[in-house]
């Protein structure tokens, strides 16, 4: 099997022939009906969402989308989503909430897109108020994170009861280039960042960030992107039938992003609910 | 200023840490200014009598100091009131970053500050509620997982003893060196916050300066009432990196609390003088049978 480093696993992450969004929904799912717009000013097509079967159970499925060409990417900011983005991503799942569907996310962006208009429009409050709503899903929201997950503008659509990962995706509080600008005034010591961020699969397993690995094929999900795809389908039907996340998933949620981090607290936390 | 009795307290137990611990400076505070201090918007010089007084509100300018968490609650409280909550809680080192532990023990050293925010319980106006003060001289009063689980539990807390909740943000985002489970601590504090204001808890979210990245992006945004200090910096990006990915400079007051109070996002922009006045109109009206339902 292919070792790769940390850095090597960014661009892997990053790589434009990863499949995305739009493939996934292709190749897992059938009768996929697209929605659009937040209802309350535009429609971001960063993210795609809509309403679709998986193996005859109606589903709702929401995923960051990024293009493959120059004019994909303009339409679609390069995966960057702006608050309308997520408004729409918060309709979609209280939708779903509704009708009693599942709610299956697929993660791949560089980040919230950081724009005047994003600002104006309030980047901040739209990623606050989708986790607050995720937060409180009566349906299982699995995530799956596939390719780059990049801060905050990833974690709003990524509270899943089940959180599973591809072997070489990436998902870290910033992107390696801005922790390095940040921490040490010198974006391009990206790489080191790379190292000490432990923003792998493996290591966000290990944290408890993440809850299962997905195994790629060797040199990459691009490389061979019909076994990819068997193995997402298969993970996702097997944690969409984990009995555990159907009983209350509001609360299996709630404790679950509760104990975050906690066992890196010098006093342990009492039991929250 | 309400009282002084919680600045002497802190000074005095920092003093005999300060013996404690066979040390020969005392940790210097920024809310302590010398004699006269300068203004940092005007340059205007004003006595350290005058500075209290005014709350840390420049006379001539109008300009709002950084307000330091055991000073915003000792504006704040009633005498006699605070009870601090999970104040030795702390967090260890997630990525092993080299430098980390050494930096946080010197900052606890010189501010005198366990983490970056302090919650506690107390009465403002008499009303009894939990607040939590960030303060920026802690790592930019930055979130890792100890500055999450304060929040969340000073939310837990207000939920189980049906308080009201008040955060005074003040914060860069979430703190680089405990990488993504500071990412975590957004996910955990709004559902913290959500869960108590689902069973009708009041959270009031008070913006200072700076509020940014991840704490904009979590609990700062999600307030049944959202306040804010005049001319706070308050937003998601940071303006370097908007003009960088931009291409040109924001306009004049972008990202103010006034430019938010424009767009929609703050309710009322208050000045510090009229802080604890607003709060207890706040309290009120939602005591006798405007609380929570049920």
């Amino acid at each position: 099997m292919a070792e790769f480093t940390p850095a090597e696993k960014v661009a892997l992450a990053r790589h434009p022939g990863r499949p995305g969004t739009a493939d996934y929904i292709q190749a897992l799912f059938t009768d996929f009906f697209e929605q659009r717009g937040d209802r309350l000013s535009q429609e971001d097509a960063s993210i795609l969402g809509g309403i679709a079967l998986f193996h005859g159970r109606p589903v709702t499925v929401i995923g960051h989308r990024k293009g493959r060409s120059l004019a994909e990417n303009t339409k679609y900011n390069f995966g960057m989503p702006s608050p309308q983005g997520y408004r729409k991503a918060q309709r979609l799942m209280r939708q779903a909430e509704k009708f009693g569907r599942p709610i299956i996310t697929f993660v791949d962006t560089p980040g919230a897109y950081p724009g005047l208009e994003a600002e104006a429009g309030g980047q901040g409050e739209a990623i606050a108020r989708s986790l607050a709503v995720m937060s409180q899903l009566s349906v299982p929201l699995i995530t799956v994170i596939t390719g780059e997950g990049g801060s905050g503008g990833a974690l709003a659509l990524a509270m899943g009861n089940r959180v599973l990962m591809l072997e070489h995706a990436v998902y870290s509080v910033l992107s390696p280039e801005g922790f390095a600008s940040i921490l040490w005034k010198d974006p391009t010591r990206s790489k080191e960042a790379c190292d000490v961020m432990k923003l792998t699969a493996q290591d966000l397993l290990e944290l408890g960030v993440v809850d299962q690995i997905l195994p790629e094929p060797e040199q990459g999900a691009h490389t061979q992107p019909e076994q990819m795809f068997e193995t997402v389908d298969a993970a996702l039907q097997k944690a969409l039938g984990r009995s555990g996340i159907w009983s209350d998933p509001a609360g299996h949620r709630y404790k679950k992003f509760q104990s975050m981090g906690n066992k890196f607290l010098t006093q342990k936390p009492k039991e929250m609910l | 200023m309400s009282s002084n009795r919680f600045t002497s307290r802190r000074e005095r137990l920092l003093r005999l840490k300060t013996l404690r611990e066979g040390r020969t400076t005392a940790p210097s505070r920024i809310d302590a200014p010398a004699l006269f201090e300068q203004c940092p918007n005007c340059n205007k010089a004003c006595s350290k009598k005058q500075w209290n007084t005014q709350l840390l509100v420049c006379p001539h300018c109008g300009f709002h100091r950084p307000v330091s968490a055991y000073l915003r609650l000792s504006m704040l409280l009633d005498p006699d009131t605070f009870e601090e909550l999970n104040d030795s809680l702390k967090s260890t080192n997630p990525l092993d970053f080299e430098g980390y532990p050494q930096k946080l023990e010197q900052l606890r050293r010189t501010t005198g500050l366990k983490e970056a925010v302090v919650t506690a319980k107390g009465r403002i106006g008499g009303f009894p509620c939990v607040v939590a003060v960030m303060d920026s001289r802690f790592l930019m009063g930055s979130m890792g997982v100890a500055v999450g689980e304060k929040i969340a539990r000073a939310a837990q807390t207000a939920r189980k003893a049906k308080l009201p909740l008040i955060i005074f943000c003040a914060s860069g985002g979430a703190r680089m060196q405990e990488g993504i489970l500071s990412l975590m601590q957004m996910a955990k504090t709004a559902a913290a916050i959500t869960h108590f204001q689902e069973q009708g808890g009041l959270y009031i979210s008070y913006l200072t300066h700076p509020t940014t990245g991840g704490v904009t992006a979590s609990f700062a945004s999600l307030g049944d009432i959202t306040l804010a200090e005049p001319e706070a910096l308050i937003g998601f990006a940071g303006p370097r990196v908007i003009e960088q990915t931009i291409g040109q400079t924001l306009p004049e007051g972008f990202q103010r609390s006034e430019y938010l109070l424009e767009h929609g996002f703050v309710d009322a922009v208050i000045p510090r003088s009229a802080m604890r006045d607003t709060l207890i109109q706040l309290l009120k009206l939602h005591s006798k049978g405007g609380g929570r339902r049920g």
